[in-house]
């Protein structure tokens, strides 16, 4: 069961963060843009789908990936809050995007070594993706902290805003700890370092300022979410619910 | 029927978001086992999201059914992760000669002068697997195959 857990929380991570992005869609601050969110939700939806695929496999009960995606309630979602946070302005979710990318370019080069070949695969290729993700969004961070006064302004205050969901991405939990010991999984805690190199010169590169530690909010990962999660749900999961096995 | 004779059938499918590429060409189809009218087939998405994996499957479907196989299975394999090292010689001719500059090549030459001054305006461009460059010689704005 673990397994199914551990592969259910990485693919609640995307399939949360690809529907934020989602909601950008058509209304990007430049076209290309609006491209390239697409682009990322698309690549973040495609994990999340390999890993409900998978975990539906490692479950055995022959429940769909769409059955674990559109009919769980909100306590058994167990992605991260920081990927639930809305969109905001455009440098919230740029901020919010380089914060989650510089931490899943650990986890999935982490997992790529996995015991478990088929999630060392998935990560593998979400690896790759993730590599552009960053680029993507670090340069983003760059322009904007870098940028105009006000631009610079609001890059500041997505950082300083969006920092208390930091620190539980680097929460172990047990599920976690029994993964590693399986050779499965990766430890979160180990993570840190490479995630404070990459945005820490990221944001003295765009003359941001590094926020104070402070105390951070979790309970994702067990399925505590903040107010944001419940709306979120219901609008992904609004046509499933109205009418059961809808397929087109 | 032979995996080879299974193989020439999946040789005609192509790629529904680059139709001058076939699965082959791409690198998608990664194995084809045939016993008696029974085939396997193994293909890997390029990118996680993909929206054209499941086109593809149903297209493998289709053709090897037509071709007479009576069970069909089609298993989609994550590891080892595709790569553009798979893309065949002839794939990145065909990109090439439609416009699309292929992977491997650093700088991306533009299709239309062949100039090495071309400069990306978007890493994610009309697919996931293509971003938006432009020449700076000629201006002709093009897609590129990204290395990944």
């Amino acid at each position: 069961m673990s397994v199914f857990g551990y592969l259910i929380r990485h693919a609640d991570d995307n399939l949360i963060l690809s529907h934020r992005l989602s909601e950008w869609v058509s209304r990007g601050p430049e076209l290309e843009e609006d491209i390239a969110l697409a682009n990322i939700a698309l690549d973040h939806l495609g994990v999340a789908r390999a890993l409900y695929g998978y975990a539906s496999e490692v479950e055995g009960m022959g429940r769909h990936e769409d059955d674990i995606a559109m009919l769980r309630t909100e306590r058994e979602y167990t992605n991260l809050l920081l990927t639930e946070q809305p969109n905001g302005d455009f440098a919230q979710t740029m901020v919010r995007q380089a914060l989650v990318d510089a931490y899943q370019l650990s986890l999935w080069e982490a997992l790529s070594t996995s015991t478990d070949t088929t999630l060392g695969g998935i990560a593998a290729k979400a690896l790759k993706e993730a590599r552009y993700h960053f680029r993507h969004s670090s340069l983003w961070l760059v322009r904007l902290g870098d940028g105009t006064d006000e631009s610079h302004m609001r890059a500041q205050k997505a950082l300083n805003k969006l920092w208390r969901y930091v620190p539980e991405l680097f929460e172990s939990d047990a599920t976690d700890r029994e993964m590693v010991e399986a050779g499965v999984g990766a430890d979160p805690a180990a993570f840190r370092p490479a995630w404070d190199d990459r945005i820490q010169s990221t944001v003295l590169t765009a003359t941001l300022d590094l926020p104070d530690d402070i105390p951070g909010r979790s309970g994702g990962r067990q399925g505590f979410h903040t107010e944001y999660l419940g709306h979120i749900l219901a609008e992904l999961q609004w046509m499933q619910r109205t009418y059961p096995g809808a397929r087109w | 029927m032979n995996d080879a004779t299974a193989r020439a059938v999946l040789a005609q499918v192509v790629d529904p978001e680059i139709p001058v590429l076939t699965i082959e060409d791409m690198g998608i189809l990664r194995s084809v086992s045939v016993d008696g009218t029974s085939v396997a087939v193994e293909i890997t998405p390029t990118y996680s999201g993909c929206p054209a994996i499941d086109l593809i499957e149903e297209q493998v479907r289709l053709a090897l059914a037509a071709a007479g196989y009576t069970r069909i299975t089609v298993d989609r394999v994550y590891a080892p992760a595709w790569t553009t090292d798979w893309m065949s010689d002839a794939g990145k001719a065909k990109l090439a000669a439609v416009g699309i500059a292929p992977p491997g090549t650093e700088p991306p030459l533009c299709p239309r002068c062949a100039s090495a001054q071309t400069r990306t305006i978007s890493e994610f461009g009309s697919t996931a697997c293509k971003a938006l460059m432009v020449c700076s010689s000629c201006g002709e704005p093009f897609d590129r195959f990204k290395d990944i």
